[in-house]
């Protein structure tokens, strides 16, 4: 009994993990092609695609891809420009939406279940939907800036990253979460004489490191893709972000070396700040149920 | 030092009314316990003097001064949590100081007055310790501890010592009764544990839906409970009630009958009964006594013993098929189903009416 016991449960375990390998293999080729063909010529790379050669390190492998990629486009500038537009929105989005957190779950304000009804409906209100509305507005916003008082925001980074930080999807993350922060620690930090930012900052936030990574992560990834908003709002190449960059190499012959070397290098970003937080990340997952 | 007035205080939760007009005084140093069973409001009550909920009726005064609109961190005082609420991601020390920080107060300050609550609660050595990596009791200390720093006016135990085992428990018990006595300040403490009442409280303030039914001392309230739920409240095994028809009464006695016992005369004290009436006799475990066979006032079978040792309490049923705990200040010995006959002294009875 205990043998075919065994047998048994190695059987389900193969069969487990067979299933598991492949679920990663649908993951993991298509990026295994794009690096691969980041290093052959457009014609071994058409050639290999219809064959397992794609996935693999064969034929004649060179970085010309990678040189002829810098050399048609501004790559450094547009990496830069997605960088900062990310990086500053995260910021500014993970202090907004945990601010307006904590303000829902913790102080007691007129209409503040009506507003976060408001809020979470904005869910399921595609973007495109107000990508023009959003856009004839911000063409006329006023902005105080180095220059005095000037009119219209296109053509900039704040176009890009005002309009992003506050979102429903991370402030209803982040008041799931301090939902579940025990209620004894605010009222012990309130009777200990703590100001209600006082709280915040030293008793909420860092006990929300995996909610923080949790939303950094999604907005990362939603900051770091954009494409119809830049493509909109940005007509100068001093501005343009990694994702609108790569129309560049669409012009008349697609390069497809080139193409996979530029997807390769605006691709690295994303993997090390996923990396980086990725234990926290799934800290939170596990914690809280919160999926990205 | 301050001492607290509650006067008419009030709490409604939209049209449910849960503390419903209370009045106490506690005076400067007093130990005073809020007792009463789940949902009497006890603790909304202690939440309301810490500021943590709303007066929606009467006065609260903390050292004179009329409280009600103050918010917590100007009231002075200082709060203990049932599941301790201390910061998980600071260190003990940090924890300890935590209430010093936000009032800006100096490093040296700081350090002096955790090391004077450290050597207090004995926990110099924890200090450097994550509260992740300490007992039960050990984090309840830096709770206390962190309340100790700020030196308030008033302290605020709510159910304390309840997420504790047993032993820890009486230890801590103590600790908290010596803390009293070391640090002179008001301390009001909520439970429902009836010995930590007992055993702590200058005065004991016995709750019951959202109303005071009692204050006093613990023997006050022990030997003059103001009504039967009171009486059956306080005391361990709670007091036994025999429904009992009244044959004579006067001003200061009253004669009663039961189906299980001869007539006796029992004292009134200050109720008035005629004759006819029902009354509920309450008697304490404690006073009763085995005595010979046919010489007792009541009669009962042996249903079940527990010999805790220094004490041994037994279940009887009565002739008349009610139930009548006696609990024997010895180890004594008894079978199951076995007839005993129980005396007792009238005069350390309580008469109620049936509706107190």
């Amino acid at each position: 009994m205990s043998v075919i016991g065994s047998d048994n449960r190695n059987l389900r375990l193969g069969v487990r993990y067979l299933v598991l390998i492949l679920i990663a293999l649908i993951f993991v080729l298509p990026l295994l092609f794009m690096v691969m063909s980041s290093f052959k010529p457009s014609d071994a790379l058409l050639r290999d695609s219809s064959s397992l050669r794609a996935f693999l390190p064969v034929g004649q492998l060179s970085l010309d891809n990678y040189t002829g990629a810098f050399e048609r486009a501004p790559v450094g500038l547009f990496v830069f420009n997605s960088i900062f537009v990310t990086g500053t929105t995260v910021l500014l989005s993970l202090l907004i939406c945990s601010l307006a957190g904590f303000s829902f779950v913790f102080l007691h304000w007129r209409g503040r279940d009506l507003m976060l009804s408001i809020i979470l409906a904005t869910f399921i209100v595609p973007f495109e939907t107000i990508a023009i509305p959003l856009l004839l507005e911000v063409s006329k916003l006023p902005w105080l800036g180095l220059d005095g008082l000037s009119w219209g925001w296109l053509d900039s980074y704040r176009v890009q990253i005002i309009p992003w930080i506050a979102d429903g999807l991370t402030i209803f993350l982040f008041v799931q979460y301090f939902k579940g922060l025990p209620g004894e620690l605010i009222e012990a930090a309130r009777v200990e004489g703590a100001s209600w930012f006082q709280i915040y900052r030293r008793v909420v936030i860092p006990l929300s490191g995996p909610v923080i990574a949790t939303a950094a992560i999604l907005k990362f990834l939603v900051m770091y893709n954009q494409y119809l908003w830049p493509l909109i709002v940005v007509q100068q190449e001093q501005y343009r972000p990694v994702m609108v960059g790569l129309q560049y190499f669409f012009q008349l012959n697609p390069a497809w070396g080139e193409i996979m070397a530029y997807l390769t290098l605006i691709t690295v970003p994303v993997l090390a700040f996923y990396l980086v937080l990725q234990k926290a990340f799934i800290a939170s997952i596990a914690s809280t149920g919160v999926k990205g | 030092m301050a001492g607290i007035k509650l006067q008419n205080l009030r709490k409604n939760y939209g049209a449910h009314e849960v503390i419903r007009g209370v009045d106490i005084d506690i005076a400067d140093g007093e130990f005073c316990v809020f007792v009463g069973p789940s949902g009497c409001g006890k603790s909304t009550l202690l939440r309301m003097i810490a500021g943590l909920e709303d007066i929606s009726g009467g006065t609260l005064e903390i050292g004179g001064k009329r409280v009600n609109d103050v918010q917590p961190r100007e009231r002075g005082v200082a709060m203990v949590f049932q599941s301790y609420a201390i910061f998980p991601h600071m260190s003990v020390r940090e924890n300890m100081a935590f209430g010093l920080t936000i009032s800006g107060a100096s490093k040296s300050e700081k350090a002096e007055k955790v090391q004077r609550a450290a050597e207090i609660l004995q926990m110099e050595h924890l200090l450097d310790r994550r509260p992740s990596q300490l007992s039960g009791g050990q984090r309840q200390r830096v709770a206390i501890g962190r309340a100790i720093t700020r030196n308030p006016t008033v302290f605020l135990f709510d159910e304390p010592l309840s997420n504790l085992d047993a032993a820890l428990r009486m230890d801590m018990r103590m600790e908290i009764g010596k803390l009293h006595k070391q640090l002179g300040a008001t301390m009001i403490y909520v439970t429902h544990d009836q010995v930590e009442a007992m055993t702590l409280a200058d005065k004991i303030v016995v709750l019951r839906d959202g109303l005071v039914m009692q204050a006093g001392s613990p023997m006050e309230l022990y030997h003059n409970p103001a009504n039967r739920f009171v009486a059956g409240f306080l005391g361990a095994p709670s007091m036994n009630f025999l429904e009992v028809e009244i044959v004579e009464a006067d001003g200061e006695t009253a004669k009663v009958a039961h189906s299980s016992m001869e007539p006796i005369i029992v004292p009134v004290r200050g109720r008035s009964f005629a004759p006819g009436d029902t009354g509920l006799l309450g008697l304490r475990p404690q006073y009763v006594t085995a005595c010979a066979p046919d010489q007792g006032i009541l009669h009962g079978q042996v249903s079940l013993v527990e010999r805790l040792g220094s004490e041994t309490v037994v279940d009887l049923t009565m002739q008349n098929g009610k139930s009548l705990i006696a609990a024997f200040s010895e180890d004594k010995q008894f079978e199951r189903g076995e007839r005993i006959d129980l005396a007792f002294e009238p005069a350390r009875t309580h008469l109620f009416h049936p509706d107190e």
